[in-house]
């Protein structure tokens, strides 16, 4: 616990090809989390540093889905810290803050790599809602930018016009898209992996359905749409990623699990993080099950999918 | 479905009992608890702080001193504080107007609003015989309106076209004014999903709002929601004039948090739960129960309600008939229980409704799950009418047959007769009338849950 702050914070270097545009974006967008915790923390940064204090801290963490667990975790260090290096004013504790959940959130920064296998195969998986088939048309734009080609799958075949929703990205981004009249998903996504390597294609993106954990015939799905993606392709699926709507409170959590122990998840990505949602549950999924977080979906255009950078977000979320 | 909370309130539940009043200090640890507990469902920390107060309050007053233990008149509190929360009584939907009544839905991206304007004409359709014109004003996200379109033809409910290109404003006008010429009961309105933050979206919809004049506005919140709900109910409360909540996605786990905070930022009642993403899955909101639910108490009404709905009467009373004449309980009808059983949702969701006392040591086991009874009626199924009737013939070479016939091993048939043996002596004891004597043996009994 207490090496902790010493350890270096995170890679400088990763911020400089990023451009304004999306930081002012996901500042503003994580502009009213960060009103919240500075609100808790308004009164904050000035006063006496005592136990109600940290309380009001505490509350002002959880306020922003940080989780009690998480949440009481982080302030145990600030205490300790606190103590150890004779700090008595709040304001002098906010760079430590910053510190510990930049180190807590550091590892989860890790970008997509797309250019081991050929075809990358990518699955997607999440609750409903979260936001899965606007994340694979953002992505699909994402990399062909990088001069991947990209192939789609529509392996959602159970909502109503779920296949024509990925459809119609694909026809903005100028994708094949691989749909089947009838079947289900593992049978679409079989297809479009043996399409994709018929056709040369670099990635495929693998549509599914959205469930919840909860209804365990649905996950035995789709552990059986990941087994027929290995059939068709033995190292495959070369990821495979949650899409978590950042609106999620601490269910977030169990996703995480649940979709974890049933998959074997390889990344995250957070959609609609501009909206008046916080990061906060980051911190606690960082705590329990550090997947990597491969981007971030910031806005409705196309363009709004950005990898994940700790030090930003936290910056961006207590300034 | 909101077992975390329910677990953790039982727990809190126990310290106080035993004490011998209650008192400030006494109740300080409870409250905390039970602050934690909603904290970490998700109740937005303005509403906890204003439900803690309100027990604390109410723990230390009048009602104590006449009830009869300290823990009993905690859990009052904590149960009537928690459905005054809720919104006391369930609320329908209001249709009192001149026809066509307008429902117009809002909500996040993503919360369910397509979904559940199918599934709220499906109820109006079925349940209260309304002629429902369902229509999309979603121009944003790709193949919105092929959804909407989608669900009503299932639904064999009127759709009105829209098409992408079109102003949401115009395609609301048409709609209504085709709703007036023929004579449509209800028409539902189904929006885009918009940020409460985006300004323009939220001009955009009070805008529908005004062309519209609806009759009820529906706020569609998605039950797993954080922190944030109160930020949404509220900056959607302000834009538009709600008139009650639709909380979806509540059969996903541990979660209810948005359902305490959103009433109480609202002051909306919330009128409809979604449950899972076939179109009969939306139902009526009963505060009480829900309170009754996250106390642990369990949602005890709800289960003898779908029992009612499911079991098959004629079924039961032939059951009970044999075991008041004292005959043997055999295969035959354990194999008709798991039907049954099968018939009202299966065990997850009977066991969801059951208090977490009865539950906790039970429901951590994996293998409660449906398919365990698929496999116990696969191997009964496998087993002939003679051997059903007189389990005592299964020697080692019929349940290896058996075992082969449902496809697993003959550890598994054993395990099942070992099952079925204890629940008959379950009967015999209820035919003796030993009702208590049973329930505690309870346990052990129930098929798949050792």
């Amino acid at each position: 616990m207490f090496g902790f702050f010493k350890k270096s914070p995170v890679s400088k270097a990763a911020a400089p090809e990023v451009s304004a545009g999306w930081m002012a974006r996901l500042r503003s967008g994580l502009r009213s989390s960060r009103q919240k915790l500075q609100q808790g923390l308004g009164g904050l940064f000035g006063g006496r540093l005592d136990d109600a204090w940290f309380e009001t801290l505490e509350e002002a963490l959880i306020s922003a889905d940080v989780g009690s667990k998480a949440s009481a975790a982080l302030i145990a260090e600030l205490k300790q810290e606190a103590r150890h290096q004779h700090i008595d004013k709040p304001e002098d504790l906010k760079p430590l803050l910053k510190k510990a959940l930049v180190h807590l959130l550091a590892p989860l920064e890790c970008p997509l790599a797309s250019n081991e296998h050929r075809p990358h195969i990518i699955l997607f998986v999440g609750v409903n809602g979260a936001g899965k088939t606007t994340t694979i048309g953002k992505l699909a734009q994402h990399l062909m930018q990088q001069g991947h080609s990209v192939l789609l799958a529509a392996g959602d075949t159970f909502r109503a016009a779920a296949v024509a929703q990925l459809a119609a990205w694909g026809q903005r981004n100028n994708v094949p898209v691989i749909t089947q009249e009838k079947g289900d998903s593992a049978a679409v996504i079989f297809d479009a992996i043996q399409a994709a390597r018929a056709r040369g294609i670099d990635v495929v993106l693998a549509d599914t359905a959205g469930r919840l954990p909860t209804q365990l015939h649905l996950m035995e799905e789709i552990r059986k749409v990941k087994r027929v993606v290995t059939k068709a392709d033995a190292t495959a699926p070369h990821e495979i990623l949650l899409v978590l709507d950042a609106n999620t409170g601490q269910n977030a959590l169990a996703q995480v699990r649940a979709f974890d122990d049933a998959l074997g998840l390889t990344g995250l990505i957070v959609t609609k993080l501009d909206g008046t949602a916080r990061g906060g549950v980051v911190a606690a999924i960082a705590g329990e099950r550090p997947i990597p977080i491969r981007f971030i979906g910031v806005g409705e255009a196309l363009e709004d999918l950005h990898p994940f950078n700790a030090s930003e977000f936290v910056d961006a979320l207590i300034e | 479905m909101l077992d975390n909370l329910t677990e953790r309130l039982s727990g809190v539940i126990k310290t106080l009992r035993g004490q011998a009043r209650l008192s400030e200090s006494n109740i300080q640890d409870a409250l905390r608890e039970v602050r934690l507990a909603l904290l970490e469902a998700d109740v937005a920390l303005p509403v906890v702080k204003d439900f803690i107060q309100e027990v604390r309050e109410q723990a230390l007053g009048q009602a104590v001193l006449s009830s009869l233990t300290p823990g009993q008149a905690f859990i009052g509190v904590v149960h009537q504080s928690l459905t005054k929360l809720m919104g006391e009584q369930g609320a329908g939907l209001n249709l009192a107007t001149q026809p066509p009544a307008v429902i117009l839905m809002a909500g996040l991206q993503g919360s369910g609003k397509t979904t559940s304007s199918g599934k709220l004409a499906k109820l109006l359709k079925e349940q209260l015989k309304k002629k429902v014109l369902l229509v999309s004003c979603d121009v944003y996200r790709p193949a919105a309106i092929e959804q909407l379109h989608v669900l009503a033809q299932s639904l064999g409910v009127d759709w009105f076209p829209s098409e992408a290109g079109q102003v949401p404003e115009s395609i609301a006008a048409a709609a209504l004014d085709h709703a007036r010429r023929h004579f449509y009961d209800v028409l539902i309105v189904d929006t885009a999903g918009r940020l409460a933050i985006d300004e323009e979206m939220m001009r955009e919809i009070q805008q529908l709002h005004r062309t519209l004049n609806p009759v009820e506005t529906l706020f569609v919140v998605d039950a797993m929601q954080g922190q944030d709900a109160v930020n949404t109910a509220r900056a959607f409360g302000e834009a538009l004039p709600l008139t009650g909540v639709i909380l979806t996605k509540l059969d996903g786990d541990a979660r209810g948090g948005a359902a305490l905070s959103v009433r109480h930022v609202t002051g909306k009642p919330v009128k409809f739960i979604g449950v899972g993403e076939k179109l009969t899955g939306l139902e009526p909101f009963h505060p009480e129960r829900m309170a009754s639910r996250i106390l642990g108490m369990g949602d005890v009404l709800s289960l003898i309600e779908e029992a009612h709905r499911t079991v098959d009467r004629a079924e039961a009373e032939k059951l009970a008939h044999k075991i008041k004449k004292g005959q043997g309980f055999d295969l035959e009808d354990f194999k008709a229980q798991i039907a049954q059983m099968k018939k009202a949702g299966g065990l997850g969701a009977m066991m969801d409704k059951l208090p977490s006392q009865l539950t906790r040591g039970l429901q951590s086991n994996p293998s409660v799950d449906d398919r365990s009874l698929a496999r116990i009626e696969g191997i009964i199924n496998s087993m002939t009418p003679a051997e059903r009737r007189n389990p005592e013939l299964l020697k080692a070479s019929r349940k290896r047959r058996i075992a082969a016939g449902a496809g697993v091993q003959v550890q598994e048939v054993n395990r099942l007769l070992s099952q079925f043996e204890q629940m008959q002596k379950m009967m015999k004891m209820l035919s003796r009338g030993g009702l208590g004597k049973m329930m505690r043996g309870m346990k052990g009994l129930m098929p798949g849950l050792q």
